[in-house]
C-alpha cells in the first residue's frame, strides 16, 4: 500500500511554446519555486493538444494533467486556443462524465510575463493532486474487475 | 407499407433506365425476414429484388462515399432519420452533391426484433403493423404487441417526418413515433450518479466490447479513409495492438472524433453485438455541445460550421464550465 505522505504525484503540464512555456521560463528567473514533479512538454500551440494526448498521458500513469496555452485573444496563431478551449471542455466533461480523472486535468490560461502565476498555477495544481492521491482509474476503464 | 414497397420498386427501376443514375441503394431481403440488408442495383431488371418493410433500419448514407468516389450518380432511399447523415457527409466534403439523388422514403419507425422475441414470441413466422400494434405470427398463433413497445431504441428518440435534404419524395410523409419525453434523460441519471457509480457503469459497459468495430463501421460521422485503430503496419484489416492507448480508449476517442458530427441515428447502438449503451456517449457530447456552446443539429443542414471547427469568444473556460454544471444538478 502507497502510503500517502510518501506519495509523489506525476504531472505532466502541456505548455505552449509562445506563452506558459516562456512563463515557467520565466518563473525559473525568477527563482520562484514550484515543484519538480511537474513535467512539461512544449507544444507549439494549446491547439495541437489532441485530446488523445490527455488521455494517453493518464494511461501511461500520470496523476494530474495541465494544459497552458495563450489567454483567450492573445494566441500567437490568433485563434488556436479558442479551438482548444471547446475541445478541452467537452473532453474534461466527458471524463468526468465517465468517472475518472474529470477532476484530475485543469486547463490555464499563463502569458510568457506570468513568471510568478505559472509557479502559482503550478503549486496548486500539485497540492491538488497530492490530496487526490494515486491515479489508477482510467488504465482500468475497459477491465472489469 | 406493401405499397411504399412497390413505389420503391418502380421508382427505382425508372431511374436506372431513364439513365438519371447509375446505381440505386435499398434494401434487400437477407437471410431472414427481420435482417433486410443495404442493396446496390445497377440495372432496372435487378429492381424487384429491393424491399421496403419495418426491418430496414439501415442508414445508407455511408455507402455514397464510395459511390461519390467512382464518380457515379447515385440514388439512394432515405428515412427521415438517414437525411441528417447525408447532410453531414456533404457538410464534411465527403460526397459530391450533384452526384447524389435523394428519395425521401417515409417511414414510421423500425422494429426490434429482440424485443418482439424478448416480448415471449416464439416460432415467428412473419410480423405485420396494424395501426398501433404489430401482429406477430407465429407458429404457435397469432400474438399482438404494442408497436411503441417493441421500437428500435434509436426509434424512440425520433427526429420527425420531415426530410432534411430530398430531390424527391417517394409518398405521403407517415405518422412517425411520438418522443416527448427529455431525451437526455438517461445522460443526465448518470450526471447525477457519484464518480464511483460512474466510474463502475463505464467500466461494466466497456468491459464487454470485443473490438469487432461493427459501431465505427456504420457510423456516418466516421468517414475517415484512413483510422488510427487499424494497425497499419500489417495488411490484415487489424485492430491496435491490445495494450496501446488506442485499443483502451477506443470509445473515448471515437465519441470525441464524431462529437459535433453525430446526428444521432443510433446506429452504433443498433449493430454493437455486446448491446452497449454506445449512444450514451454521443448524446453526453451532444448535451454538453448545446449547454456550453449552443443548441446544435448535426446534419440539419448542410452549411452550419460544426461546433468543434468554430469558436465563440466568449466560450466558457474548460474547468469553470464543468464544475458549474456540477454545482446546478
Amino acid at each position: 500500500m502507497l502510503e500517502k505522505k510518501n506519495f509523489e504525484p506525476k504531472i505532466v503540464a502541456f505548455c505552449c511554446n509562445w506563452c506558459s512555456y516562456a512563463g515557467a521560463d520565466g518563473a525559473g528567473t525568477a527563482r520562484k519555486h514550484y515543484p519538480a514533479n511537474i513535467k512539461i512538454i512544449k507544444v507549439p500551440c494549446s491547439c495541437r493538444v489532441n485530446p488523445l494526448f490527455i488521455l494517453r498521458t493518464f494511461q501511461r500513469g500520470a496523476d494530474g494533467v495541465i494544459m497552458c496555452g495563450c489567454h483567450p485573444g492573445d494566441c500567437h496563431y490568433s485563434t488556436g486556443n479558442y479551438y482548444a478551449r471547446r475541445r478541452m471542455t467537452l473532453l474534461l466533461s466527458m471524463l468526468d462524465y465517465l468517472g475518472v480523472a474529470g477532476e484530475r486535468f485543469r486547463v490555464e490560461w499563463v502569458s510568457a510575463a506570468e513568471g510568478a502565476r505559472f509557479a502559482q498555477v503550478m503549486n496548486d495544481f500539485a497540492e491538488h493532486i497530492a490530496a487526490l492521491g494515486e491515479n489508477v482509474k482510467l488504465r482500468d476503464l475497459r477491465c472489469k474487475k | 407499407m406493401q405499397k411504399i414497397e412497390k413505389l420503391l420498386q418502380k421508382r427505382a427501376a425508372e431511374l436506372l433506365a431513364e439513365g438519371t443514375v447509375e446505381r440505386v441503394l435499398a434494401w434487400q431481403a437477407g437471410e431472414f425476414f427481420y435482417d433486410n440488408a443495404p442493396a446496390a442495383v445497377g440495372s432496372a431488371d435487378e429492381c424487384d429484388k429491393l424491399v421496403y418493410n419495418e426491418f430496414c433500419p439501415a442508414n445508407l448514407c455511408k455507402y455514397l462515399i464510395e459511390t461519390s468516389h467512382a464518380g457515379k450518380k447515385t440514388a439512394v432511399f432515405l428515412k427521415p432519420c438517414d437525411t441528417y447523415g447525408v447532410n453531414q457527409l456533404l457538410k464534411d466534403n465527403r460526397i459530391k452533391r450533384e452526384l447524389v439523388y435523394a428519395i425521401g422514403t417515409p417511414c414510421s419507425g423500425m422494429l426490434d426484433i429482440n424485443k418482439i422475441k424478448a416480448a415471449g414470441a416464439k416460432g415467428i413466422i412473419s410480423v405485420s403493423v396494424d395501426g398501433d400494434e404489430v401482429v406477430v405470427n407465429t407458429a404457435y398463433g397469432e400474438k399482438r404487441l404494442a408497436k411503441a413497445d417493441v421500437l428500435l431504441n434509436k426509434c424512440l428518440m425520433c427526429k420527425g417526418a420531415a426530410y432534411k435534404i430530398a430531390d424527391e419524395e417517394l409518398a405521403e410523409p407517415l405518422t412517425v413515433p411520438q418522443f416527448t419525453g427529455d431525451k437526455f434523460a438517461k445522460v443526465k441519471e448518470i450526471e447525477a450518479m457519484s464518480a464511483e457509480e460512474r466510474f463502475a457503469f463505464w467500466q461494466s459497459e466497456l468491459s464487454k466490447c470485443i473490438r469487432c468495430n461493427a459501431c465505427r463501421d456504420i457510423c456516418p460521422a466516421c468517414s475517415c479513409e484512413q483510422c488510427i485503430f487499424d494497425k497499419s503496419d500489417t495488411p490484415v484489416a487489424g485492430k491496435a495492438y491490445a495494450d496501446e492507448v488506442e485499443e483502451q480508449m477506443y470509445h473515448i476517442i471515437r465519441a470525441f472524433h464524431v462529437a459535433g458530427r453525430c446526428t444521432g441515428c443510433g446506429e452504433c447502438a443498433r449493430v454493437c453485438p455486446q448491446g452497449i449503451h454506445l449512444e450514451l456517449l454521443n448524446m453526453k457530447f451532444m448535451k454538453d455541445i448545446n449547454s456550453f456552446f449552443g443548441q446544435y443539429q448535426a446534419g440539419a443542414d448542410s452549411e452550419t460550421p460544426a461546433p468543434q471547427v468554430s469558436y465563440k469568444q466568449n466560450d466558457p473556460e474548460a474547468n469553470s464550465a464543468v464544475e458549474g454544471r456540477e454545482q446546478h444538478v
